[in-house]
């Protein structure tokens, strides 16, 4: 059956777009290997003393480290909860399910300067009573990511659930096992793709959270996007791009990887 | 009677924490702002009044509201564009079209903004190669103004502008475009009376997305804005931490959220949750 295909002022308004889209991502290169001080176009000589600068300033591997600490504590803990939460509507549909699957999406759809006022007034409320745990501490921003990437992960576990059949379900119900029996060793197994997905994307949606960072930190909890904002809003410091075209190659890298691995396990 | 029973517990024990970590870390802290809007600095709908009669507040929310329509229709017509090659091109096309869209989606918004700042500012690549090809001789002022504000939304907010349209042109049948062009539509014809009219929920919800992401928008004004562009997230943040107002902070993010909450209400009377996704 013939299909019918973009024509070429299609391609030509598409390719238009795509080269908007890569541009900023292209015009970093050439700022991060400037040999000057400041934001500017190399002229003549190249330099890699940004890269230089971010190994050797104890800045930037600190709120890197950081990054990574709240990341996999974040995504931990609001893959646990979304998973729990997701089992129990899929195994019970109990009822108000949609006002309930509703309630857990909200910090996804409430515009996220008002989730940052909000885990604001929470953290600062915490505060009072903890040091290690609330404003401008990595627990507390662990918690506040929690919160905003668990509708996230939700999501992506229910979506996985919706494509288990029932009947495997329904057969070990019939046949005697527990929930517990039922949850861990016949659903979780099908979906742990799905379960995978939801930790890793929670862990990618913590590392680049700037957003509420923004309002909940101040000079202890610097994480990597809190020192990039920093670094971009006073005098624009040469090693955010250094550091943009490390993290755009590690995504084009993931992003391919990817692919071929969808694309081989589409071929068998 | 028992298992009927233990299922409900089972429900309960499994949903509890969830909710009651929301509840607690979520719902409860946004009563708290609620309250802050009705409290300080004075108890009384103050706020809310200066809201109504702060000539900078309203030019906030005018600027918010006219960036969010320009960036809304630039960014649903640049995401069909390249939506149509990544849903309907040849596969070599859809690779690279799909290329083009994930790996800026998956690229932290500082990281995007910054790539603007590099290309757009006085010193950046734009203003050097023009200079130096001699077209002008002052850089133009293209960052630090509205007009960098609406590059870096549009760049942005393409991403999410295309799920909702690849959607719509997915379940799209080809048999119907083929009968146009059997009857003697030209491509052009086809395209705009009979491929775009069946594309409508996915141009709606697209507009929808992008219009509420708009609103809320912090990261990308406040860079490329350089505090001249200001928009309402921006202007709850300097309320908050500058000039410390947090009644008045409250009072925006309280008003920002109900009409929030008004158009999701809208979009959803026109368009399925599922067709969004």
């Amino acid at each position: 059956m013939p299909t019918y295909r973009p024509g070429p002022v299609s391609l030509a308004l598409a390719a238009l777009v795509a080269l908007f889209l890569l541009l900023p991502l292209l015009a970093v290169i050439p700022v991060s290997l400037t040999p000057s001080r400041m934001l500017a176009m190399p002229s003549g000589e190249l330099s890699l003393r940004h890269y230089r600068a971010l190994i050797e300033d104890p800045r930037w591997i600190n709120s890197i480290l950081l990054s990574i600490r709240i990341g996999i504590v974040s995504s931990a803990f609001s893959t646990v909860l979304a998973l729990c939460f997701s089992l129990g509507v899929w195994m019970f549909q109990p009822r108000f399910t949609a006002a309930l699957v509703g309630f857990v999406l909200l910090p996804m759809v409430v515009p996220p300067v008002v989730s940052a006022i909000t885990l604001y007034f929470l953290l600062t409320s915490i505060s009072g009573f903890s040091s290690f745990f609330g404003y401008d501490t990595w627990l507390g921003v662990a918690m506040a990511h929690a919160v905003m990437t668990v509708p996230f992960a939700t999501v992506l576990i229910l979506v996985s659930l919706s494509q288990l059949d029932r009947r495997i379900d329904l057969a070990a119900r019939g046949l005697g096992a527990t929930v517990w029996e039922r949850a861990t060793r016949i659903i979780m197994p099908n979906i742990k793709f799905g379960i995978i997905t939801a930790a890793l994307l929670s862990f990618v949606l913590s590392w680049e959270e700037i957003g509420v960072t923004l309002f909940i930190t101040s000079v202890n909890a610097i994480t990597l996007p809190r020192l990039m904002w920093m670094g971009l809003r006073d005098n624009i410091d040469p090693a955010i791009a250094a550091l943009s075209v490390i993290l755009i190659i590690i995504t084009v890298l993931v992003l391919a990887v990817r692919s071929v691995v969808v694309r081989l396990r589409g071929a068998n | 009677m028992r298992a009927y029973l233990s299922e409900r517990v089972g429900a309960a024990v499994l949903m509890a924490p969830l909710l009651l970590f929301l509840v607690l870390a979520y719902a409860w802290p946004f009563l708290g702002v609620v309250k802050w809007s009705f409290t300080l600095p004075t108890p009384g709908l103050g706020q809310y009044n200066a809201l109504l009669t702060d000539g900078l507040v309203q030019s906030v929310f005018i600027r918010t509201l006219r960036i969010a329509a320009i960036v809304t229709l630039v960014s649903v017509a640049a995401a069909y564009a390249i939506t149509v090659v990544w849903v309907r091109g040849t596969p070599a096309q859809r690779v690279i079209a799909e290329f083009c869209i994930l790996v800026p989606f998956w690229i932290s918004v500082l990281t995007r903004a910054f790539g603007w700042v590099a290309l757009l500012s006085n010193r950046g690549l734009i203003n050097t190669w023009l200079q130096s090809i001699g077209f002008i001789s002052e850089p133009l002022a293209l960052v630090r103004n509205e007009f960098g504000v609406i590059v870096g939304m549009t760049h942005f907010l393409i991403p999410f502008a295309v799920f909702p349209l690849a959607s719509s042109m997915r379940s799209l049948d080809d048999r119907v475009l083929l009968a146009a062009r059997g009857l003697g539509s030209s491509r052009m014809r086809t395209f705009w009376t009979v491929f775009v009219p069946m594309t409508r929920s996915g141009i709606i919800g697209s507009a929808m997305i992008v219009f509420v992401f708009s609103l809320g928008f912090f990261v990308t004004p406040a860079i490329l804005g350089g505090g001249r562009s200001v928009m309402i997230a921006e202007l709850i943040y300097l309320r908050i931490f500058q000039s410390p107002d947090w009644g008045l902070g409250a009072a925006i993010s309280v008003v920002l959220v109900l009409f929030v909450g008004a158009l999701m209400a809208l979009l959803f009377r026109y368009v399925r949750p599922k067709q969004l996704i």
